[in-house]
């Protein structure tokens, strides 16, 4: 090792190192020269690019607008909450909504779905109606019930969902606007074996374009607001998108007011340290 | 340590004259990054990225611990603890978006700092110490901030988790069993996710010691310049405070203000949106991916694709490892006396190509591996090899550097203290 060593030195043992590291790298590259990659799929060609949602909270000075929020819960409730839990949030994170504390409660009392309980008396499994502190209760009690009612497809819960998808509010406003279409015939013709299954339906916006929920919103007019502006697919879609962007970040506005506040006060604070920096370094630069 | 002309501390309140006496800490300070530290007078601002990454490991040390007043490291609850903190905890969202950005921002100030350090030259005699240190720091905050990202418990928090350990399973022989050793169990769960808090929470304060040290290694012989030329007398210096505490200050707030636009306008930017769905063993994301700062490391791991004496994978694992164990022999490596880059003229623009390939393989590491990436990705990482491994060596004994000035006073009177050669050498070669 010492005869080695004193023979070629450490740079010696380096350059060997290095040719030997990028031989390896040589063949491993002459074999990919030699590989084909895999043919695009059929749903990489027939998958479409989420459309923006444009919402009121967008960007850096966005803001929820209340009524929309109150709009897209109401199609959340009369809609999605068959079927998809929102188990991170709770009656009470209402109020951010505009509601009181009164409609806050009678929201959480008549929810249809009741929250679990134990039987105080014989300690059975039960339900009771909800109260404000408590966080929606789920559609289903488990995961073997989820799949057993929906054609083995587990409803993914909506919470965080704007936040676990990338792109999410385009995503989720493209996906519940995107039924309905069918695919392009030009590009289904490249592969013969591309079908819709039984059960399943076509959305260009799911990542493999056929997906196990069916047609949630499809009707202008599915849900009558209380504020009067006309339901159209297209407005459902997007309050209800705009909703969830709430539910997934309940803090934004106050995280957009209070970084507008902190920016403004770093750029003063930068002028400061500026004028400090230069007034001490005045004499010393390029003399002394 | 210290250079003869380094001012001396020397208290006039009766209070710290006792106390230095007795303990004499505040002359330690006054020494280390007071005025009692002679400096060079011709640092440029890439000088100002220690003082940053200090920062950057104070902001994770303070958000870290009052995040761990609610976080709860159980697989069960761990990522409903982090909505917790997020949605219910006063302020919660911004501890915890700091937190996650932090991170990031730590990453970033410390590969300019390296940087910084490669093109200067500052690895070389008498600072290979401090370069040694730094590397060590490096790897800590790698396993700091793997365990960390694994702590939310979301779908790339598990199959990160699951990805880099499996890394072990390589190791001929015992690899499998050590995996499973390390993990307390065959896949990341309970076990994992505790130890990996405990160690998390662990590693930024032996980070911090060794950063002690790291400081301590630099004020023995003192810092680095852009002209890489010794100092030669006091001329040649000023003392840290007020001079570079107020140039600091400076990076300080323009650091503050890029943390500050991620944490309020884009804090999920840098992470990836499946770390938003909880942990899932029985369900496989469709692009698992590290976090950016360790994309340029895992492309590395993927360059290798065909089992040559050792299978692949081994291969990958050893030239990830090695990619940044290489670091360590660097000063040996580069005998070249100049250390600037900027008097090296066919060194210097090795290195701006190393710069660009260690970008490129970054945005290679998270791109969908199609034969043209592969095949791109490999070549950088000849590159990368080779710079370090081939060229460095050689070059370092072939070249012939530009002239150097006679004093850092001399570079900075003619011109700009060095940082731009134009000034100083290259458009009076005949001086």
């Amino acid at each position: 090792m010492r005869g080695i060593l004193n023979f070629l030195g450490v740079k010696g043992i380096a350059v060997l190192i290095g040719l030997g590291f990028t031989f390896v790298l040589l063949i491993s590259f002459i074999d990919t020269l030699g590989s084909e990659g895999e043919a695009k799929s059929a749903e990489y060609a027939l998958h479409k690019e989420a459309r923006a949602a444009n919402l009121p909270s967008d960007g850096p000075l966005g803001r929820f607008d209340n009524a929309q929020l109150q709009r897209g819960f109401q199609v959340y409730k009369e809609v999605c909450a068959a079927c998809h839990s929102l188990k991170y949030v709770a009656f009470r994170d209402l109020a951010a909504l505009g509601y009181n504390e009164l409609e806050v409660r009678a929201i959480a009392q008549q929810w249809a779905i009741e929250t679990p309980t134990i039987n105080p008396e014989t300690g059975e499994a039960a339900t009771r109606p909800s109260v404000a502190a408590d966080r929606f209760p789920k559609p289903f009690a488990n995961e073997v019930a989820a799949r057993a009612a929906n054609n083995n497809a587990v409803p993914p819960d909506l919470s965080l969902i704007t936040k676990a998808r990338v792109n999410g509010e385009a995503y989720l406003y493209s996906l519940l606007t995107g039924y309905g279409q069918q695919p392009d015939p030009a590009i289904v013709a490249n592969y013969p074996e591309f079908t819709t299954p039984e059960g399943l339906y076509y959305n260009p916006y799911f990542p493999t374009v056929n997906l196990a929920m069916a047609p949630p919103i499809t009707a202008d007019g599915q849900v009558t607001y209380a504020d009067g502006t006309p339901a159209t697919v297209d407005q459902m879609s997007k309050d209800v998108t705009a909703f969830l962007t709430w539910t997934a970040e309940p803090k934004m506005q106050a995280r957009k007011q209070a970084g507008l506040a902190v920016i403004g006060f770093l750029l003063i604070f930068i002028g400061l340290t500026w004028g400090a920096y230069k007034s001490i370094w005045r004499d010393v630069k390029y003399q002394q | 340590m210290s250079f003869p002309w380094a001012e001396q501390y020397q208290p006039k309140n009766p209070f710290m004259q006792w106390m230095d006496s007795r303990l004499p800490l505040p002359r330690f300070v006054y020494n280390a990054v007071g005025a009692g530290y002679p400096v060079p007078r011709n640092l440029n601002y890439f000088w100002n990225f220690g003082v940053l990454a200090g920062a950057a490991l104070a902001i994770q040390i303070i958000t870290g611990i009052v995040l761990a007043m609610h976080y709860a490291a159980e697989a069960g609850v761990a990522f409903y603890s982090v909505e917790r903190i997020m949605r219910d905890v006063p302020a919660g969202w911004l501890l915890r978006y700091a937190h996650q950005n932090g991170a990031s921002m730590f990453f970033i100030v410390v590969y300019i700092h390296i940087a910084r350090g490669l093109y200067y030259g500052s690895y070389k005699s008498p600072r290979e110490m401090v370069w040694l240190l730094g590397v060590v720091i490096f790897l800590l905050m790698m396993a700091t901030a793997f365990m960390g990202y694994v702590l939310p418990w979301g779908q790339m928090s598990f199959w990160g988790a699951q990805v880099i350990t499996g890394f072990f399973s390589a190791i001929p022989g015992v690899g499998e069993t050590l995996r499973v050793w390390l993990l307390g169990g065959y896949v990341p769960d309970n076990a994992a996710l505790n130890r990996f808090f405990s160690l998390h929470y662990l590693l930024p304060f032996v980070i911090a010691g060794v950063i002690i040290l790291h400081i301590w290694a630099l004020h023995i012989p003192g810092s680095n310049n852009p002209t890489g030329v010794e100092v030669k007398g006091k001329q040649d210096t000023i003392p840290f405070h007020p001079y570079y505490t107020a140039k600091d200050g400076v990076g300080v707030g323009v650091f503050f203000l890029v943390f500050a636009i991620l944490v309020f306008f884009m804090p999920n930017l840098l992470g990836h949106a499946d770390n938003y769905i909880e942990a899932n063993p029985l369900s496989t994301p469709a692009h698992i991916v590290p976090e950016w700062y360790f994309l340029p490391f895992y492309a590395i791991l993927k360059a290798f694709t065909i089992d040559f004496i050792m299978p692949a994978k081994l291969w990958g694992v050893i030239a990830m490892f090695g990619s940044i164990l290489i670091l360590f022999f660097l000063p040996w490596l580069d005998k070249s006396p100049v250390r600037s880059a900027n008097y090296r003229p066919t060194y210097r623009w090795f290195l701006i190509v190393l710069a660009v390939v260690v970008v490129l393989l970054g945005y290679l590491g998270g791109a969908s591996p199609t034969p043209f990436i592969i095949g791109l990705t490999q070549v950088a990482t000849a590159y990368y090899f080779m710079h370090f491994l081939v060229v460095l060596p050689i070059v370092s004994s072939m070249e012939k550097p530009l002239p150097l000035p006679n004093s850092i006073t001399e570079a900075v009177l003619k011109g700009k203290g060095g940082t731009s050669p134009a000034h100083s050498a290259v458009a009076q070669p005949a001086e």
